[in-house]
């Protein structure tokens, strides 16, 4: 095993127009009948950005709204609100009803279930064909072979799987073939959820270093939502913490995993089995975050809009010095006394 | 020394599997999805059996529980209890075996109460069907276990769909506890739950054994869990057991390249970001040798020409290993 230590994102990821951008995004689900007026907040004024070349882990816990803000950017699920700008254009005003070809060949998902992503019926063959097809980047009989040999190569496998049915793969085969499907279409942007949720552990860590490689050889930029935080801090150069829909707290991987700020992401990170930390489980520290996080009296951000911990909406602080890209919007949230002065209050990150 | 004497304290062992094999018997070919596996487990002792889907810990799990059906068949081996053959048993015995000496928690446990019946009722079932109380003092003892796993007696008279799935999964190790049994098997408690509430219950598990001492052995994939609740472990793979040592010693020093790359698929939270491997795609094991002892109380399986003297290290090729640096 090598030594070297993984570097951050490239050195213009996160600089300059961002290849995606999301931005006041937010979708209500309507509960109840035909006509009652309730309704359930799945996401709330999200904003998050996504550089060229950078890869952002959005991580929570099932219920946080980071599969529905996955399905909104995929445009599976018509948000209610916001802008989804994909290179400063936005596609929810241009294609209003729903994504277009023109998108899709932009912005490519990978799914967490690599069972049911591939058609049985067909040869592998046939879903990168059908990729390359579909989105015009077919040439002649000989150019598409050798493409579709290139894309088994680059996501490592063999050229004699394309014959194979889904069935002979094992899972972390087929999620390569999803992944292939996913770049026949050279998209900028790859939207993976979960994509190793499914996959046993021993082949997790492959897919993970298939998708840095694609970033670092080919700059594709990629959203990677998961709920494993330890992955996210392997692989991505920036992580968003979601919470009862909302964005609490973001910055550099590395740096926000080590000094969490908002106490859901601090309950987050506490709960991660790591034997290197053993017996790091504190019963009374546990019960205090649990209450801070999930009591309606002291904190916004437990769901319920009609009990938060004050009435004005947490802004964003700083966290660390002034060019850490680090910040928490929680009321709770005290900087430490040798960086009171940079802890400087934005009302909104435009 | 052999592998059954190594256990946790000075204590016989509660649960001592010999050669264990099971075959799944079919019209044209049988597999074999465990194949001659030992292991004991001593009393209060904590013991994982870690490995991946189809590797055959669930299997080996079913057996001791004689809850195995066709076309599954114990082919060989022993199974013995505190001195009692488990294989040999008559339906009548099997019945106080169960749950009174041994008792399981499922994958999906959570979901395995009955939807129409309160908590309260499916736990005072235990008590009068098993125990033989009355129905008064059955309420009471049910309140009681409740309260070990910290939920509120009130929660007696609610249903299962009234409580969320981490309350649940702690109903239900509450009920398998409910007897005293000597041994209990969990046979991935929580995979099905969220980080936060898994820890929860990880702790509540430890917190139930110091209590009641019971001895338990600990299913399931994730390696940080294991490594953090265990006394000792065994990795399996392709139904046999690849390496077996105390959990620190696997945690620190793991010498098999499958434990090797099942330890690498979690990336630690703390220190710097280093490339890791997985087991790379369609590399396989074959013919996996007898576990020889590489260090006291560490065993491991052969594994081909640079082996254990050299550190483990090395054992597949660079080559294999796809994606091993950026």
């Amino acid at each position: 095993m090598s030594s070297t230590v993984l570097g951050a994102a490239a050195p213009t990821a996160g600089t300059g127009q961002p290849a995606l951008e999301i931005r006041g995004l937010s979708k209500t689900f309507p509960i109840g009948g035909l006509l009652s007026r309730k309704s359930v907040r799945a996401l709330h004024q999200v904003d998050l950005s996504l550089g060229r070349g950078e890869i952002v882990a959005l991580v929570g816990e099932s219920g946080s709204g980071k599969s529905t803000l996955a399905r909104c950017v995929a445009r599976l699920e018509k948000p209610s609100s916001g802008e989804i700008l994909l290179d400063g254009v936005d596609v929810l005003k241009r294609d209003r009803f729903q994504a277009s070809r023109a998108y899709r060949s932009q912005l490519q998902m990978v799914f967490q279930d690599p069972f049911g992503s591939l058609n049985p019926a067909h040869r592998i063959e046939h879903f990168l064909r059908r990729s390359l097809a579909i989105h015009g980047k077919a040439g002649s009989a000989a150019a598409t072979q050798r493409r579709l040999e290139e894309l088994m190569a680059t996501v490592g496998l063999q050229p004699d799987m394309l014959n194979s049915y889904p069935h002979e793969l094992s899972g972390g085969q087929r999620q390569r073939v999803a992944i292939a499907r996913a770049l026949a279409v050279e998209p900028q942007v790859i939207l993976a959820d979960e994509p190793t949720s499914m996959l046993d552990v021993s082949v997790r860590i492959g897919i993970l270093n298939l998708m840095r490689k694609l970033r670092d050889e080919q700059g594709i930029s990629m959203l990677y939502i998961t709920h494993d935080l330890a992955s996210a801090r392997y692989l991505a150069d920036r992580t968003a913490v979601m919470f009862a829909g909302e964005l609490v707290e973001e910055g550099e991987s590395l740096d926000l995993l080590a000094n969490p700020a908002h106490p859901y992401t601090q309950l987050l990170v506490s709960a991660v089995p790591d034997p290197a930390r053993s017996g790091s489980y504190d019963p009374v520290r546990r019960a205090e975050l649990r209450a801070a996080v999930m009591s309606p009296a002291s904190c916004a951000f437990d769901g319920d809009p009609e009990q938060p911990c004050s009435a004005e909406q947490p802004v964003r602080h700083r966290v660390g010095s002034p060019d850490n890209r680090h910040w928490v919007r929680c009321h709770l949230y005290r900087p430490a006394a040798g960086s009171a002065g940079h802890a400087l209050v934005e009302s909104k990150v435009s | 020394m052999t592998i059954s004497q190594v256990s946790f304290g000075s204590h016989e062992p509660v649960l001592e599997v010999k050669d264990l094999t099971v075959k799944y018997v079919g019209d044209t070919r049988s597999t074999t999805a465990v194949d001659r596996v030992s292991f004991s487990i001593g009393t209060g002792e904590i013991f994982g059996l870690a490995g991946e889907s189809g590797c055959g810990k669930s299997t080996i799990a079913n057996s001791i529980m004689r809850l195995l059906k066709d076309p599954a068949k114990i082919a060989g081996g022993s199974i013995r209890f505190g001195g009692k053959d488990v294989l040999g048993m008559g339906p009548e015995e099997l019945r106080r075996f169960r749950w009174q000496d041994v008792a399981m928690v499922f994958q999906s446990a959570m979901n395995s109460l009955n939807p129409v019946l309160t908590v309260g009722e499916q736990i005072t079932d235990i008590y009068t069907t098993h125990a033989g109380y009355s129905r008064k003092e059955s309420l009471r003892r049910a309140a009681e276990l409740l309260e070990l796993v910290r939920i509120d007696p009130v929660r007696l008279k609610s249903y299962p769909h009234q409580l969320s799935g981490g309350m649940r999964q702690r109903a239900v190790i509450a009920m398998a506890v409910a007897l005293k049994p000597s041994l209990l098997i969990l046979d991935e408690p929580t995979t099905a739950l969220d980080v936060v509430v898994q820890q929860e219950i990880m702790a509540q598990i430890k917190e139930l054994q110091h209590e009641l001492g019971f001895s338990v052995l600990f299913i399931t994939h994730d390696m940080s869990l294991m490594v953090e609740l265990s006394h000792r472990m065994a990795v399996m793979y392709g139904g046999r057991i690849v390496e077996t040592a105390k959990a620190a010693d696997i945690h620190t020093a793991p010498q098999h390249p499958y434990t090797q790359a099942l330890m690498g698929a979690f990336p630690p939270l703390t220190g710097p970001r280093v490339p890791l491997t997985g087991l790379a795609d369609g590399v396989k094991f074959r013919n996996i040798p007898d576990l020889a002892e590489a260090s006291p109380g560490h065993f491991v399986a052969p594994f081909g020409a640079t082996a254990v003297a050299a550190g483990g290290s090395g054992a597949l090729e660079a080559g294999t290993l796809e994606g091993a640096t950026r």
